[in-house]
């Protein structure tokens, strides 16, 4: 009896691995060909970037003010307060900035997708829409995908900056330390492999934040109940699967740029 | 839309047109599909000839919307083909179904709008993605509501209309492209018995003014034998009662029970069947 719902349950997990590979190579795909759908992905850069700013922004400060905060008293130890800055920059535009980021992101967005789609699904509106002779992948999901990862692109930058100001009111307001001193070494220690790194991270987060968000959106079954589960599905598996790609894009990285 | 007046003339009844010995709008042969369970459709085999209305009748859940969904490749069988303005649709990609499908025109149960658009653009649906002008997209768009008799809700959304609104609505983006055939399903279903009528008079109306062939699923018998014996009269603008013993020889019917078709004919063969279950479905 275990076993066979053990069974059940890999055979399941292995059908939605397909499914959703399928489903994101066939939305990416559709940017390559015609008809294009650029007002939708307008629309959609509106409410993904714009609409996500603020949260990005208070997230990425009050992270960057943490570290510092949390730094500062391991640092003292060793009498290297000094490079308080060095690490919160390094730690924000490395790793922080960009998996928090699209966390928050796919909190916001991956769940607005997931049941707007999946409202569409249950009212007939995406049956509706194949009926009228629109493609639902090319006219919602391809222009969502290209949105998010775009505009994830420039709110890891605005995380990044953020936290480092959040890591300098910390160190200056709280900590009494010197501000330059923390905003040189901020800049100082930066290299170009970390930015790499930094603004690498986002364009797989957005692509995975849009298309498991869509991808569960337009399977819901089962009505409202349905809606809200695909929901959940959506959020959750979106921000596990950005940790572990992540980590897996992380470990290319480093081996492409070693560190110093 | 085609001018009325070409299509008849007002105040007489249409011309009778017989049922052409033409290359079928739609064909289904032996068409079968299983979901999750037993089949929900098994070897249904039945046509719709140029200018013939079909009337799919059936207990609730018994597989007539899945048919519908099946004649436009909104679906696919597992078995069987289906063929569709005489293609073959059953094995179709869907790049190529989307081409086919903009000359069929389909009414969802609940209308299916898009909530988050005016009615305007949930008629003009198909219009605004072939870049049509928006003069010529708020002439048409008029045009097909003053159909439908809704003209003045051309600027609200479709929250703020009544469950038969929605319907009108529905069946004015379902026309707008002057649709080779039309899928109607349900279209009278939860709706009031006032509201219905007016719904099957727009469902006539397409029939008698611009002979659009069409399936129609329903589990009302009133509004099956309504289309039977009654015909939209251009000139009165309303329907009107054919004489005693006359029915529209090209409105037919199908039943379907137990995913199984077991009637395909016309009203007087359905009154007259000794299917014991179509006589407990009459009765």
């Amino acid at each position: 009896m275990a076993i066979d719902t053990l069974e059940r349950t890999a055979k399941q997990l292995v059908l939605t691995v397909q499914d959703y590979s399928l489903f994101a190579w066939r939305a990416f795909m559709n940017l390559f060909t015609e008809p294009r759908y650029w007002p939708e992905f307008l629309v959609q850069s509106d409410i993904i970037g714009f609409g996500s700013t603020s949260i990005v922004l208070l997230s990425g400060f009050f992270t960057g003010g943490v570290l510092a905060l949390q730094s500062a008293a391991t640092l003292s130890q060793f009498g290297a307060t000094a490079v308080t800055g060095q690490f919160v920059s390094i730690t924000m535009i490395r790793e922080l900035g960009p998996v928090l980021t699209g966390i928050m992101v796919a909190a916001r967005n991956a769940s607005s997708m997931a049941s707007e789609l999946g409202s569409m699904v249950v009212t007939e509106q995406i049956d509706a829409m194949r009926a009228l002779g629109v493609d639902p992948m090319r006219k919602l999901v391809t222009p969502r995908i290209f949105a998010c990862i775009s505009m994830l692109f420039f709110l890891t930058i605005v995380a990044d900056a953020f936290g480092i100001l959040g890591g300098g009111a910390v160190t200056v307001f709280l900590n009494h330390q010197d501000g330059p001193q923390y905003f040189s070494k901020a800049w100082e220690s930066l290299r170009y492999p970390d930015i790499i790194q930094g603004l690498v991270k986002p364009l797989f987060s957005g692509y995975i934040i849009a298309s498991v968000g869509c991808f569960y959106g337009m399977r819901t079954t089962g009505g409202t109940q349905g809606v809200g589960r695909s929901t959940i599905q959506a959020v959750v598996n979106a921000a596990v699967t950005i940790i572990l790609v992540d980590f897996l894009v992380t470990r290319v990285l480093l081996a492409l740029f070693p560190p110093l | 839309m085609n001018d009325p007046n070409t299509s008849a003339q007002p105040g007489q009844a249409p011309v009778q047109t017989p049922i052409l010995d033409a290359a079928p709008v739609v064909a289904f042969r032996n068409v079968s599909i299983t979901f999750d369970g037993p089949p929900v459709l098994e070897d249904i085999s039945f046509s719709v000839a140029p200018t013939e209305t079909r009337i799919l009748l059936g207990p609730a859940g018994v597989g007539k919307s899945v048919l519908l969904k099946l004649a436009n490749g909104l679906l696919r069988p597992d078995s069987g083909s289906i063929l569709l303005f005489g293609e073959e649709i059953s094995q179709m990609p869907e790049e190529k179904l989307f081409a086919l499908r903009t000359r069929a025109g389909m009414v969802f149960q609940e209308g299916a709008l898009f909530d988050s658009l005016t009615v305007r653009d949930n008629v003009a649906y198909q219009l605004i993605v072939e870049r049509v002008a928006d003069e010529e997209i708020d002439r048409r768009v008029r045009k097909a509501l003053r159909f439908v008799e809704l003209e003045e809700t051309f600027s609200l959304f479709p929250s703020s209309l009544s469950g038969g609104m929605r319907r009108r609505v529905a069946i004015a983006r379902a026309l707008i492209r002057q649709p080779e055939l039309l899928l109607y399903d349900s279209p009278t279903g939860g709706l009031d018995p006032v509201t219905s009528t007016t719904i099957i008079e727009l469902v006539m109306k397409e029939r008698d003014v611009y002979r659009t062939p069409s399936i129609l699923v329903t589990h009302r018998l009133q509004d099956a034998f309504t289309l039977c014996t009654h015909r939209f009269d251009a000139e009165l603008n309303r329907m009107v009662r054919l004489p005693e013993g006359e029915t529209d020889p090209n409105t037919t019917f199908l039943m379907l029970e137990e995913s199984r078709l077991i009637f395909d004919g016309s009203l007087h063969g359905l009154l007259h069947s000794e299917n014991p279950f179509v006589r407990e479905f009459l009765e």
